[in-house]
């Protein structure tokens, strides 16, 4: 019983390392710079839940104890992850894209991030 | 007797939230972190108050526990998607492409949801959204077909979001 125990603990585990090396290997592999964001915000999120499942499966089925704490590193995971690909992707669109190069916003004519620039006048920091 | 109760819990499902963090965060299920989480539950929202001006309505429990077990299960594909274009997939065979989404859902909390949802799913990043807010900038990291992806999104999520908040 043991044994099984600690088998589904090691496939998680497993799982877990090769979610988190795909996501880093896709850093690497892809050549832009938006899919490169794909990679990370993805790939590991299974990676980090393969551990929070073996850590899960660990305290309740060989200490015997109830801990729930992971559920609550899965919460925050989720609502971090989206924001900070959101961040990467409007700073790639300020300074690397075109309304041009975007599809149709249609009818409202211009994605937010293009939208502001027009508002206020956005200082140039690219030169230095 | 209503309204004292809206008074006391001004936002109950702030309340049942912030007690049910304290109580995993303390991580031992004792009577003593869910009395204090349950403290912690009505302060909070009462101080905050102010802050939350008009707070979106759930309208339908049942389609919660479907969009979330929906959701899962597709953070679970997505995952085995991605990592298989990654490692499979040579990178001159792969077509990244922007997509646009137009939205029918007009609560704000509503699209910060399908946003993020739509973030954490199958190659797709949602990336900016049109300047008066009615479309959604989606980058795909491999579509072949931008119109199917579109649809899905919009029958899968948004479809069930709709029925949600609105």
């Amino acid at each position: 019983m043991t044994f099984l125990v600690e088998l589904l603990i090691a496939v998680f585990l497993i799982m877990s390392g090769i979610f988190g090396f795909v996501g880093s290997f896709g850093m690497i592999k892809l050549k832009d710079p938006m899919s490169r964001l794909h990679a990370p915000t993805k790939a590991t999120t299974l990676g980090v839940g393969g551990v929070l499942l073996a850590s899960i499966a660990h305290s309740v089925l060989l200490e015997g104890k109830l801990s729930m704490h992971e559920l609550l590193i899965t919460l925050f995971l989720f609502l971090t992850a989206p924001i900070t690909a959101l961040f990467i992707a409007k700073w790639h669109i300020h300074r690397h894209e075109k309304p041009e190069g975007l599809p149709d916003a249609g009818e409202d004519e211009l994605w937010a991030t293009h939208a502001v620039e027009q508002v206020e006048d956005v200082p140039d920091h690219s030169a230095n | 007797m209503m309204k004292l109760l809206r008074r006391i819990f001004p936002h109950p499902h702030l309340t049942f939230l912030l007690t049910f963090v304290w109580v995993l965060l303390a991580n031992n299920g004792s009577l003593n972190s869910l009395v204090f989480g349950l403290i912690l539950g009505i302060i909070i929202p009462f101080i905050t108050q102010p802050y939350w001006p008009d707070r979106p309505k759930l309208r339908n429990w049942r389609m919660v526990a479907e969009y979330i077990l929906v959701v899962l299960w597709d953070i679970v594909v997505a995952n085995v998607t991605v990592a298989r274009i990654i490692l499979f997939k040579r990178d001159a065979d792969r077509q990244p492409n922007w997509i646009c989404v137009p939205l029918e859902l007009r609560t704000p909390e509503a699209i910060t949801v399908l946003a993020g949802t739509i973030t954490m799913t199958p190659g797709t990043v949602s990336c900016d959204l049109s300047a008066q807010g009615h479309n959604l900038l989606v980058h795909c990291l491999d579509a072949p077909d931008p119109e199917a992806v579109r649809d899905q999104i919009k029958q899968r999520y948004e479809r069930r979001l709709k029925e949600i908040f609105e």
